[in-house]
């Protein structure tokens, strides 16, 4: 029925007084903006356009606590509070659906099964910034996202929701769906300008920031997918309704993609401060282990993020209490893996993964992540030498906080966790030539 | 002339749409990949000329992004995410299959042109795993019989 055949918890979203962004997701017919209209869509963008003044917009944000769902949590209405007043230069909007930490395939079933949302979110920010030319940066393997949103874009200004003069409210507003491609250095901010502008897709260094010069040198805007399908539902219901939701400081509902050795991967929206646990085994979400096995550890914010270890898991998935427990929230992507999981080869998958997609414009990381790739293969096929997890951590302290872009901290901030939590299996690795626990994970 | 009036005209479109030419550079390279299949120095030339860019420019974009063959593949390139969700359900042992059925290893094209066998990272499918991508199309929550059924499929389209 669906492109992709991804589980989800829209029926007890639809259930639900309070959770918003899933709950037309299994609605086949979703994608059709008349169904959309019906389902009270782009009530909020023509709110915000004809009764809202772009200040009130932002003011409406900050105070909904809405924080950027991308990975790093920066609060979005400060975020859009950044753009220069008195700039003549144009300003733009860009809607960040690189979508490749893995992990991480939530903003596809936004683009794939609601993309009006994605639009209207959009809209509302754009006019927000006084921006008229807004793109989305799709990364080049979701066919079937690009596809889409074309579509939808296209229904949108057959409707007027696009085009000039939106709503006779005097207000131009063009969208352009752009085809990236596909690498995972594109989804940082800077990195994904130069894409968009059609160069090598390569960081910039900061400042300037791109609230300031951004695309084309002219200040810019970039959220995430999700973060921008968040908006319509705070313009609609107001910040004090978005802020029962979820935590004090954590405000609001999240997408999590749970992955790895669950019963039932998926997508699950949830309340910031869900239970970590509850996800993990509730029946309603990821259902227990596959062969009700042990958990050895959790990645929770996308392969980024530090590990949680089994004894851990009864930690709240919010922005605070992961930085409390060591880690992060990042995109939402809870990786699960059990007890027959060799850490040395969750870690060599990582290493190979940040290697390949390093831009290479900064030595530490084009260097250092070929130099950790060639150590931790080494050690995972059986050839270790003594010394070798200390010449990791030497490595890995000479790429963390030295680089352009978070990249470098990226690809470190797992392997340090990893040989904190499990530095008696890395050496046990080395001593024996072998695995500690043999992993071998056959598809049925 | 590679690229046929059909790329060329989507090509042209995507130029208008944006404050730069050089923006369109992307979004052409993979109107030009789905259409061919690969890309190379000719299919820049072209790109440069529609978009009024120098070639350059084209060739230093298009050797960046690794989503790009730039060598002919088969007719159907199986693109299997092996990064860590993926792996943890499999997708090892997903490529070994496939080796096998194939009778190629990773990297390689089949006698017949048939095929291509590479391995990619995270195609945000990870709550589908395992997964392969071939040609445009993703499939998802991968079992033996569907990766059998596919493959005879394809086999049988030609
Ligand atoms: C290596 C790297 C990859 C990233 N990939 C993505 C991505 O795919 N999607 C995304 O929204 N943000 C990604 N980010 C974060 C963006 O740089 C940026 O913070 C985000 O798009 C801002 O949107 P938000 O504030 O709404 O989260 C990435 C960051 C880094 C360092
Ligand atoms: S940290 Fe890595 S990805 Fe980021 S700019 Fe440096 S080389 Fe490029
Ligand atoms: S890890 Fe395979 S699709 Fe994300």
């Amino acid at each position: 029925m669906f492109y992709s055949p991804v589980r989800t918890n829209a029926a007890e979203v639809a259930q639900s007084e309070k959770l918003h962004l899933f709950r037309f997701v299994e609605d086949p017919e979703q994608v059709k903006i008349d169904i959309y209209e019906t389902h009270g869509g782009y009530k909020a963008w023509k709110k915000a356009l004809t009764s809202m003044k772009p200040a009130e917009i932002i003011d409406e944000i900050k105070k909904s606590g809405l924080r950027g769902r991308g990975g790093a949590g920066f609060p979005a209405g400060m975020k859009w509070s950044f753009i220069p007043k008195d700039s003549p230069k144009p300003r733009y909007l860009i809607c960040n659906a690189d979508e490749s930490e893995p992990g991480t395939c939530k903003d596809r079933v936004l683009m794939e099964r609601d993309p009006h949302a994605v639009i209207e979110g959009m809209a509302i920010a754009a006019f927000a910034i006084g921006c008229h030319r807004m793109f989305i940066y799709i990364r080049g393997e979701f066919n079937h996202s690009i596809d889409r949103m074309q579509a939808a874009v296209k229904e949108a200004y057959e409707k007027g929701h696009l085009g000039k003069n939106v709503y006779g409210s005097g207000y131009d507003l063009d969208m352009v769906v752009h085809s990236g491609g596909g690498a995972y250095i594109c989804g940082e901010e800077t990195a994904l300008l130069n894409s968009l502008e059609g160069e090598r897709g390569m960081s910039r260094i900061r400042p300037p920031f791109p609230a300031i010069e951004g695309l084309y040198a002219c200040p810019t805007i970039v959220n995430n997918v999700e973060t921008l399908a968040s908006v319509p539902h705070v313009i609609n219901h107001g910040a004090d309704w978005y802020k029962t939701l979820g935590t004090e400081k954590s405000p609001g509902s999240k997408i999590f993609s749970l992955s790895g050795h669950v019963k039932q991967p998926g997508n699950y929206e949830v309340e910031l401060g869900f239970n970590l646990k509850k996800l993990i085994y509730d029946p309603a979400y990821g259902g227990g282990i596959r062969g009700d096995k042990k958990v050895k550890g959790v990645i929770p914010g996308g392969s980024s993020t530090p590990f949680l270890t089994a004894d851990m898991l009864d930690v709240s998935l919010d922005y605070e209490s992961l930085a409390e427990a060591g880690s992060m929230l990042g995109s939402g992507a809870v990786i699960v893996f059990h007890e027959d999981t060799c850490i040395v080869w969750v870690i060599l998958k990582l290493i190979h993964f940040y290697r390949h997609e390093s831009c290479g414009k900064c030595t530490p990381c084009r260097e250092g992540t070929g130099w950790l790739e060639q150590i931790i293969r080494r050690i995972e096929q059986g050839k270790g030498k003594p010394g070798d997890v200390e010449l990791i951590e030497d490595v890995c302290g000479n790429i963390l906080g030295r680089t352009i872009c978070p990249l470098g901290d990226a690809a470190v901030m797992p392997i340090q966790s990893a040989i904190k939590n499990w530095r008696d299996e890395w050496q046990y690795h080395i001593d024996n030539k072998k695995c500690l626990v043999k992993t071998g994970f056959e598809f049925k | 002339m590679i690229l046929n009036d059909n790329s060329k005209a989507r090509i042209r479109e995507r130029v208008g749409l944006y404050p730069r030419h050089k923006s369109a550079i992307l979004p052409a390279l993979t109107i030009a990949y789905h259409q061919v299949g690969h890309l190379n120095d000719e299919v820049y030339k072209e790109i440069a000329k529609i978009i009024k860019v120098p070639y350059v420019e084209v060739a230093e974009a298009a050797t960046f992004y690794t989503m790009f063959p730039k060598e002919p593949v088969g007719k159907y390139l199986i693109q299997v995410c092996h990064n860590i969700s993926c792996a943890l359900l499999g997708a090892d042992s997903l490529v070994e299959y496939l080796e096998q059925k194939l009778d190629i290893k990773k990297g390689e094209t089949t006698k017949d042109n048939l095929f291509t066998l590479v391995t990619v990272e995270c195609l945000g499918s990870c709550a589908t795993a395992p997964m392969m991508q071939i040609n445009q199309d993703y499939y998802e929550n991968l079992t033996r019989e569907k990766v059998d059924r596919i493959l005879e499929e394809l086999r049988v389209k030609g």
